[in-house]
């Protein structure tokens, strides 16, 4: 595949993120800060949402445990920050740890040729052993290096600081910007992804697994590939998270963190990277106006949405959005085409 | 000997606690394929109902045994009728439709009773004497009452007409109805079933645990796990599965403490779904029920 090829098929993502880069240097001036703030939160929910619309959306596989990575990234991150006394080499470190794990429970899962919802209760299953197993680290015996693990209080993160210079701390604001930046690039990084042959042969693979093998590719290792890169981007979600939050807690692992997951994707549609982006920001806003009253709970809110989009609006927004603007199109185009024809025989 | 006594009895009844949370889920998995995400819930609702009924005046037995399984099994059939029945065939929506059911209900239950523990209730049944140590009548009793259950539900199964019916179905779906059988009704009433079971569970560990909306996190984990582990049969498999996992888990807890015991208990199931992918029923007894 060449270049401009590339290119002419990531116009859109490139689009959005440019929209992304703008409102990146125009929110803090037209924003509070405390609104910042709070987006900086989203984003970082945002990258995770990202993260699960590459893995659910193109390489079809079900992982209901996303947030086990973004926790786990965000623990990996504070538990190395405290010990290295910065930020730069602890970022790396919540990655690799993240896609580390996700290698390591992908071989087992993978190569044992567990079926998809089966896929789904194991991800799930170890989300909640994480949560219940961080919950009971409470003790002053519970430390990593210098980090107490604080069980069911958790952890109070250390802030980024610059690349290699211990001593100058960004601020909330500038936190934003890393933020911001971090998800437009991983947009950028996963809309590229999926045009790449790798890409590809994941889409190849979610339509019919059985195609692909007889075509030669081992599903297995293209699976357990796009599984480590995506909890790779979502442990880079959790640094940001608990960046933008000021500390991480166990309660980032309970089954109601894995639905949020999960709905955000439904609700954006599987098969597009902007669409649980959009969709992430979109219920954010709405649990937190929520988070204000006490009439409706919330997880009455999100299981009626849940169940709502599944019986309804399966594919999701986006996807059916896009579908119906192409059913409305199609014609018209139909049409000026038919003309044309007649025009030129005339 | 009365320590290994002792030891042998936690070991039992984690095994049996483990097989009781999990039977309900393995009997809507194994007959109809349908993960019921929010089995947690149909079990947190029957320990809901074991403490309501309690606090009305109603005498515990009455409402461990009867109320809590006759309740939940209701909400179940309602369950069946307005949501699974629609996503029959469609293994991943059924999932993430229960997930939805599962916030819907801690929702509905935290803005009723509530986020904080109901009353609680303190187990009916006094100690019993193990040599030099002690041990909870009442887990005997759930120990005994497992054991029951499971007798109870491969007696519907192998030896009623309904229980011939609902395998028939299961196995054939197209076959049955051609025979006359109303496999609507037979999906209904095997759900419902389920989720009888799953909320007689539910009332008979509220005494030992308490009552919580979100309890039902505490238990999904684990009954998942036992029946992915156990495999497509429902009593073998759900014995098998809680046999393995409940004894690896209780050694583990014995020699490091709970924590270690769960973490243990995750381990060998994604090792053993690593070697057995469709479970142990999947490779050994592929007959059994």
């Amino acid at each position: 595949m060449n270049g401009n090829n590339t290119l002419r098929q990531m116009r859109p993502v490139l689009v959005f993120a440019f929209i992304g880069v703008v409102f990146m240097f125009v929110a803090p001036y037209v924003l509070q800060l405390f609104t910042i703030i709070n987006l900086t939160t989203a984003i970082a929910l945002a990258v995770l949402a990202l993260s699960l619309a590459l893995v659910w959306g193109y390489g079809g596989i079900l992982c209901f445990g996303q947030v086990a990575f973004f926790g786990l990234g965000a623990y990996a991150y504070t538990i190395a920050a405290i010990n290295f006394g910065g930020s730069t080499w602890a970022i790396l470190v919540a990655i690799m740890v993240a896609s580390a794990f996700a290698a390591l429970l992908g071989y087992f899962v993978f190569f044992g040729r567990v079926s998809d919802v089966y896929l789904g209760v194991i991800t799930l299953t170890v989300t909640l052993i994480f949560f219940s197993l961080i919950r009971r680290t409470s003790g002053p015996e519970y430390k990593i290096g210098n980090a107490l693990m604080g069980g069911f209080n958790g952890i109070t993160s250390p802030p980024l600081n610059l690349p290699w210079d211990t001593s100058s701390f960004l601020f909330p604001e500038h936190v934003f910007y890393v933020a911001m930046a971090a998800l437009i690039l991983c947009y950028v990084f996963c809309g590229w992804l999926v045009t790449t042959h790798f890409g590809r042969v994941c889409v190849g693979i979610r339509e019919n697994e059985l195609r692909a093998e007889l075509l030669g590719y081992d599903s297995r290792l293209y699976k357990l590939g796009i599984f480590t890169v995506s909890a790779g981007i979502a442990a880079i979600g959790g640094v940001l998270f608990c960046n933008g939050v000021g500390r991480i807690t166990p309660d980032v692992f309970n089954l109601y963190n894995a639905a949020l997951t999960i709905i955000w994707v439904i609700v954006g549609g599987r098969g597009t990277l902007i669409g649980p982006i959009a969709a992430t920001f979109g219920l954010f806003y709405l649990t937190s106006a929520l988070g204000g009253q006490s009439v409706l709970n919330n997880n009455l809110v999100l299981g009626v949405i849940l169940i709502f989009f599944v019986l309804l609006v399966p594919k999701g927004v986006a996807p059916t959005l896009t579908d119906w603007f192409t059913k409305r199109r199609k014609p018209r185009r139909a049409n000026r085409r038919r003309r044309r024809s007649q025009v030129n025989k005339a | 000997m009365d320590l290994v006594v002792a030891v042998l009895f936690q070991l039992v009844y984690g095994i049996a606690n483990l097989a009781l949370i999990s039977l309900g889920l393995a009997i809507i998995f194994g007959m109809m394929r349908v993960i019921n995400l929010a089995h947690g819930e149909f079990l947190m609702l029957g320990g809901y109902t074991v403490v309501v009924a309690t606090n009305a005046g109603v005498n515990i037995w009455i409402a461990m045994l009867i109320l809590a399984p006759l309740v939940v099994g209701i909400i179940g059939v309602i369950v069946e009728r307005l949501l699974i029945r629609w996503l029959y065939g469609r293994m991943v929506d059924t999932l993430l439709a229960t997930w939805g059911l599962s916030l819907l209900l801690i929702g509905l239950v935290t803005s009723i009773f509530g986020a904080s523990t109901a009353t609680t209730i303190s187990p009916p049944l006094g100690i019993i004497r193990l040599g030099d140590y002690s041990a909870s009548g009442y887990e005997l009793f759930l120990i005994g009452v497992t054991i029951v259950l499971f007798i109870a539900v491969f007696a519907t199964l192998k030896m009623t007409k309904l229980g011939l019916v609902a395998r028939g179905t299961m196995q054939n779906p197209e076959m049955s109805s051609a025979l006359g059988v109303s496999t609507t009704q037979v999906y209904m009433v095997t759900f419902g079933l389920g989720a009888a079971v799953t909320g007689l569970a539910g009332g008979l560990l509220a005494p030992v645990t308490g009552v919580l909306p979100t309890i039902g996190a505490t238990y999904i984990a684990k009954a998942f796990i036992t029946v992915i582990s156990g495999g497509a049969s429902i009593l073998a498999g759900t014995a098998a599965g809680s046999i393995l996992l409940g004894g690896i888990n209780g050694i583990f807890a014995f020699i490091t403490g709970p924590t270690i015991g769960e973490v243990a208990l995750l381990v060998a199931a994604i090792i053993l779904l690593r070697l057995m992918p469709r479970g142990i029923t999947g490779r050994f007894f592929r007959k059994s029920l």
